[in-house]
């Protein structure tokens, strides 16, 4: 398959789903309020004159989008149970590594829709400045989040279609998050505490290998958990 | 069955074995001067913990071959494998909180080793989950393969990282560049004790083979 074709059928299947999550709206709204609803119970879990915002903003904001961003990957590949539609999707003339890439591209787009929401949340709840840091913080949001997204999006392709598949894919997919998220919430604290960009170049790094290694590893895995 | 009787044999050797590690660990090995009694443990912990990662080493490289041959067999080895890592991996999460307590006066900490080696744990236990979760064999196989892959691939990022974070963690003293830190009767016990595990594993992961095998051809009959 050339290359061309295979972004090509990808953005298809992307704007697929996302066409469909546009037209109801139902899934992004619902990642939305729940959002919301942790970081206000968050605020319940703390004591500010205990911990200071600056350095608690990192965890919440990290624990935050590990929950929606479990919650957003179920979603994928639940869509296409119904009526046999992932039968459908296989049986079309396209790569098998182009299904899921636009799996991945679409739930990308999903979880950064909820976390351009998340942040200015958490810096208006938590009184944070983000502003003199939003290069950085963006950079380290989007490396943190392809590693991830890329692994959860492998493994909804599984775990959809076993028993208890919304306990599943966290059971499974947790201990493949919290290397990136540990990283990533270190480097955010960093930032928020206006230390010097060095101190964080090594966790980028990191992050971009872990998403490299990732991302070809289920491009490469994603024939497997759906061919029969 | 014979492979069961076999595995039945080595597992029996490599606990009669263990007795010995410990038999020469506390009676003719000196005690090490700044940790005392307490740093006995090493000689369990240190080869439960290669071996806990080595298990899944080997469950990924089956499982990759596995995806090529579609060889039950490699499956079924890779199953085995994963359930004796477990087994391991609890070695090693209990032995260490026990050294933990006299040396670092707390038994469990957030160091980067301790974190990680629970991820394993829970990695393991994931893919257990995932396999009791699947019941057509075919897909089974392939799934568990597939995430058997990814934790493969995982282990090495958590060796890194436990360079990158600081830690309270004795730093390796065997595997490290150069000779050994370690006096030369020390080193004897715990090679002793590697090959006692070596032999442990072989052992646990041959009989539960033998078990995954008759409990398919019982599945296949019924």
């Amino acid at each position: 398959m050339r290359s061309p074709d295979l972004l090509r059928h990808a953005w298809a299947i992307a704007s697929k789903d996302l066409l469909v999550e546009l037209r109801s709206r139902t899934a992004i709204l619902s990642v939305a309020v729940f959002v919301v609803l942790v970081l206000v119970v968050f605020n319940f879990g703390r004591d500010p004159t205990a911990v200071s915002n600056i350095d608690l903003a990192p965890s919440i904001l990290w624990v935050t989008f590990t929950f929606a961003a479990i919650l957003a990957l179920n979603r994928a590949f639940q869509l296409e149970l119904e009526n046999q539609a992932l039968e459908g999707l296989l049986l079309a003339p396209v790569d098998r590594g182009s299904i899921y890439l636009g799996k991945l591209i679409a739930n990308l787009v999903f979880v950064a829709t909820i976390e351009c929401l998340g942040v200015p949340l958490v810096a208006l709840f938590f009184n944070v400045p983000i502003i003199p840091h939003l290069g950085p913080l963006v950079a380290t949001i989007a490396l943190a989040t392809v590693g991830f997204v890329a692994i959860g999006t492998l493994f909804s392709a599984m775990t959809v279609r076993t028993r208890f598949a919304e306990l599943l894919l966290p059971v499974l997919l947790l201990p493949f998050m919290i290397l990136p998220l540990s990283w990533a919430a270190l480097a955010t604290g960093r930032l928020l505490a206006g230390r010097p960009l060095s101190e964080i170049t090594g966790w980028l790094n990191m992050l971009a290998v872990y998403d490299l290694v990732f991302v070809i590893l289920a491009v490469l895995l994603f024939p497997a958990t759906v061919n029969e | 069955m014979k492979m069961l009787r076999v595995g039945r044999w080595i597992s029996g050797l490599g606990l009669v074995l263990l007795a010995g590690v410990y038999v020469r660990a506390l009676a003719y090995t000196p005690v090490e001067a700044s940790q005392g009694l307490a740093q006995k443990i090493f000689y369990l912990h240190v080869p439960a913990a290669i071996w806990a990662e080595s298990a899944m080493v080997l469950v990924g490289l089956a499982s990759i071959v596995y995806l090529f041959t579609k060889d039950l067999r490699l499956d079924r080895f890779a199953a085995s494998s994963a359930e004796v890592g477990t087994v391991f991996c609890a070695v090693v999460l209990t032995s260490g909180p026990i050294w933990g307590k006299p040396i670092w006066g707390t038994w469990w900490t957030w160091d980067a080793r301790l974190t990680f080696t629970l991820f394993l744990f829970l990695l393991y236990v994931g893919y257990l989950l995932l396999r009791s979760a699947v019941p057509d064999p075919g897909a089974r196989a392939r799934f568990s393969a597939v995430l058997g892959i990814c934790g493969m691939c995982e282990v090495p990022f958590i060796h890194l990282s436990v360079y990158m974070f600081p830690t309270l963690h004795p730093m390796p003293i065997v595997l490290q560049p150069g000779r050994p830190k370690l006096p030369g009767s020390m080193l004897a016990t715990w090679l002793f004790s590697l090959g006692v595990f070596t032999l442990l594993y072989i052992g646990f992961v041959v009989q539960r083979y033998a078990l995954s095998y008759l409990r398919e051809q019982r599945e296949s009959h019924a």
